[in-house]
């Protein structure tokens, strides 16, 4: 493939990453930055949000497109109640003490990966895409006749990845815009500035903290939800995630909205973009690396900023 | 006086418990010596022979692992319907080995320590057995593979470590270079697996082919744990004439609905070992484009016109309809190109067994011996796969290599290989290593 339209394709896988990341590291980044409680369970909820929206699709049946939206409504719905209920079982019990609940959450993690795997399976199972649409990319050759179209040979990709991107941006935005605007988003801030002056000032700090844990995971919930019909469930697919969101949330900096939008189509880009040029284990490799350099030069990440 | 009540009870009961724990003891050493007694007694006549099965029940190869149970069952059941081996019953004890190498060994070291079995079998994945393997060697546990992996045949393994029910990587693709090469085309980029098994396919492939006057013009290779594959076709060569694709690992059919929407209506032509497909329906939405395909399988998933007696009986016992999956759920189709090497090894055990007049592990050495003295195994209930050819010194059976074509949504035989296209040179002679 020649180099332009490979790099493009790079580029669209790089999106795809991206889109996926940015959901997922949000909601890491929006729980530790209100909650300070280091979610190591959060590629779990990614996973359970697949495996949901697999047992939604298959159980409605019809349409494809039935069954996906269906799935886009109650799996992030059901995460999101779960990790609300962990929250009230949990990690209020123990006063979201930063150490304990990361213990807490790494015990999490293996309840929800074990229950996964005793009662949907060790399978990979796939949940049709709403629609199936191939697209062939044009490219522009540049000839002695002048402009010519061209269809490079392997340039393409499908009209759902596309709205994959889209879908994500969409997100990502009324998420921003949801905290700037509504009340309870002012609450979100205010808690996140200072929970016991919030307090003071009669927020109910403890509701906001359910809310946002459960907020967090349905995020990741939907970013699975989204892919799954370009991966596939399986029980062991929130490592990943997890490692990528870390990543990303590390460099944009712990809390920091935009900067973990930012780091997240930076490393979302670069995996794509390294992995097609090069080879996956690299990007990973780069990304981790990067994460040391900015956790030595820049402690707070690109956006963050020092907090008590 | 709380306090002299609690002393004198606690002396008191100090010199019972002396008593009660000798007591105990006499008694636990007792009762582990008579029932040991007697199960040496009973396994002269009518203790079961146990068979370890190290089973990937979950981990990358869990749809494997739920087949080869099923069909090992189905083996285990019609060896005890027929009065067992060598007049006793036959009991399967079955270990999650995660698909992992090192739980892989630790499953082995419960095999011969703690479950008592007679011998070892089952596995698939190549990593597994080379990580158990030479536990296999250390317990002196006869270790039965199903894994098709080289590296039985290749001499890195042991005297204890057998293939004897499929057929290796090394031998299916030499038999089927010279199909490639004279039916569709002589430019081949490989798509493999990055571990032993797909490296097993890109050394030998790539050498037989290059034998009939092919060449490889990209060799791509795939973490097995990999969930998104579009990001390494581009480095598929565009005078590429056929894609050799080989993949494992539960995102097999994302992989192939990726290089679908990649050639779109473009593609070259595509040669791949069902393992890319094992366990997904060929019919599922997305791979319409693998219509007119080849695939090699080990035995074919769909009942074919030529379909022999032997089939149909191993077929219905282990519940596999026409089209290759679940006669209960249609949904779930087999692993039907592998999952006829634990039938077939399960028989071989048994033949072995009744040949050494096996009796308890005393006997492991004489039923390796045994197993290394069989040859020719013809096509019959106990081999539906087809006739076979075992050697002994290279631990090794070989065999027929189907090849079928994707048509409508089904798997149409096109070409069936002779056992001598498998041959190769023997890499060693296991026979002259000491037990």
């Amino acid at each position: 493939m020649d180099f332009a339209p490979h790099l493009f394709l790079a580029t669209l896988e790089g999106a795809i990453t991206a889109a996926v990341i940015s959901l997922t590291a949000v909601g890491l980044s929006l729980v530790f930055g209100i909650m300070r409680v280091v979610n190591v369970a959060h590629g779990e909820f990614f996973m359970l949000g697949a495996v949901v929206a697999w047992w939604v699709a298959s159980t409605l049946g019809g349409h494809a497109a039935l069954g996906f939206l269906a799935a886009l409504i109650i799996a992030p719905l059901f995460v999101g109640l779960m990790a609300a209920l962990a929250d009230r079982l949990v990690l209020e019990r123990l006063n979201y003490d930063l150490e304990r609940t990361i213990v807490a959450t790494i015990g999490l993690l293996y309840v929800i990966q074990q229950v996964a795997l005793m009662t949907f399976g060790p399978d990979a199972r796939p949940v049709e895409a709403p629609f199936d649409l191939r697209i062939a990319i044009p490219w522009f050759e540049f000839s002695d006749t002048g402009v010519n179209l061209i269809w490079p040979w392997g340039l393409a990709t499908t009209g759902y990845k596309l709205a994959v991107i889209a879908a994500a941006a969409i997100i990502v935005t009324s998420i921003i815009v949801f905290l700037k605007r509504s009340r309870f988003g002012l609450m979100m801030r205010a808690t996140q500035m200072d929970s016991e002056m919030a307090s003071a000032f009669g927020i109910p700090v403890r509701r906001v903290y359910c809310v946002v844990f459960g907020l967090g995971a349905a995020l990741a919930a939907l970013g699975a939800v989204l892919i799954v019909p370009i991966q596939q469930a399986h029980y062991l697919m929130g490592g990943d995630p997890l490692l990528l969101s870390f990543i990303v949330v590390i460099i944009g900096g712990l809390g920091s909205l935009p900067g973990t939008i930012l780091a997240a189509v930076l490393i979302g880009m670069s995996d794509g973009i390294i992995s097609v040029f090069f080879s996956p284990t690299l990007a990973k490799i780069l990304a981790t690396l990067l994460v040391a350099l900015v956790l030595i030069f820049r402690p707070h990440g690109l956006f963050g900023h020092h907090t008590s | 006086m709380s306090k002299t009540i609690n002393l004198h009870h606690q002396s008191w009961s100090r010199r019972k418990a002396i008593k009660t724990i000798a007591g105990a003891s006499a008694a636990v050493t007792a009762s582990a010596t008579i029932p040991d007694v007697m199960g040496y007694a009973q396994s002269q006549s009518s203790a079961p022979i146990r068979i370890g099965f190290q089973v990937h029940r979950t981990g990358i190869g869990a749809a494997y692992g739920r087949w080869y149970d099923r069909t090992s069952q189905a083996a285990v059941k019609r060896i005890n319907d027929s009065g067992g081996i060598n007049g006793r019953p036959v009991e399967l004890v079955a270990e999650d080995d995660g698909t992992d190498p090192k739980r892989g060994a630790e499953v082995l070291e419960k095999f011969a320590t703690q479950k008592n079995c007679d011998v070892a079998f089952g596995t698939l994945f190549s990593h597994v057995v080379i990580g158990s393997a030479p536990r296999a060697g250390e317990l002196k546990l006869p270790y039965f593979v199903v894994s098709e992996g080289h590296h039985v045949a290749s001499g890195i393994l042991n005297r204890y470590t057998l293939q004897p029910g499929i057929t290796d990587v090394k031998s299916q693709v030499e038999a089927m270079a010279p199909f490639i090469a004279e039916n569709l085309g002589k430019k081949v980029a490989m798509v493999f697996p990055d571990f032993a098994f797909g490296h097993d396919h890109r050394d030998y492939f790539s050498a037989a082919f290059e034998k009939n006057g092919g060449k490889i013009n990209a060799l791509i290779a795939i973490p097995p744990t990999e969930t998104s594959f579009t990001k390494y076709f581009p480095k598929i060569p565009q005078d590429t004439e056929i894609l050799y694709h080989v993949m494992v690992g539960p995102a097999v059919l994302t992989f192939v609905k990726e290089l679908g929407e990649f050639f779109g209506s473009r593609r070259p032509e595509m040669f791949g070992f069902i393992d890319s497909l094992e366990a997904v329906d060929i019919a599922s939405p997305g791979l319409e484009f693998l219509d007119g395909t080849y695939m090699w399988e080990g035995n074919p998933r769909y009942v074919q016109s030529n379909q022999s007696s032997h089939d149909k009986l191993y077929r219905q016992a282990v519940g596999v309809d026409s089209n290759g999956a679940s006669i209960s759920d249609s949904k779930d189709v087999s692993t039907y190109a592998h999952m006829f090497g634990c039938w077939e090894t399960l028989n071989i055990i048994k033949a072995g067994m009744e040949d050494s007049g096996y009796r308890g592990p005393e006997d492991r050495a004489k039923l390796i011996e045994a197993v290394e003295a069989m040859s020719a195994m013809p096509l019959s209930d106990d081999h539906p796969q087809g006739s076979k050819i075992f050697n002994g010194k290279t631990h090794q059976t070989f065999g027929h290599q189907y090849i079928t074509r994707v048509s409508e949504g089904k798997l149409v035989l096109a070409h069936t290989t002779s056992i001598e296209d498998t041959f190769y040179p023997d890499e060693v002679d296991y026979t002259t290593q000491s037990f």
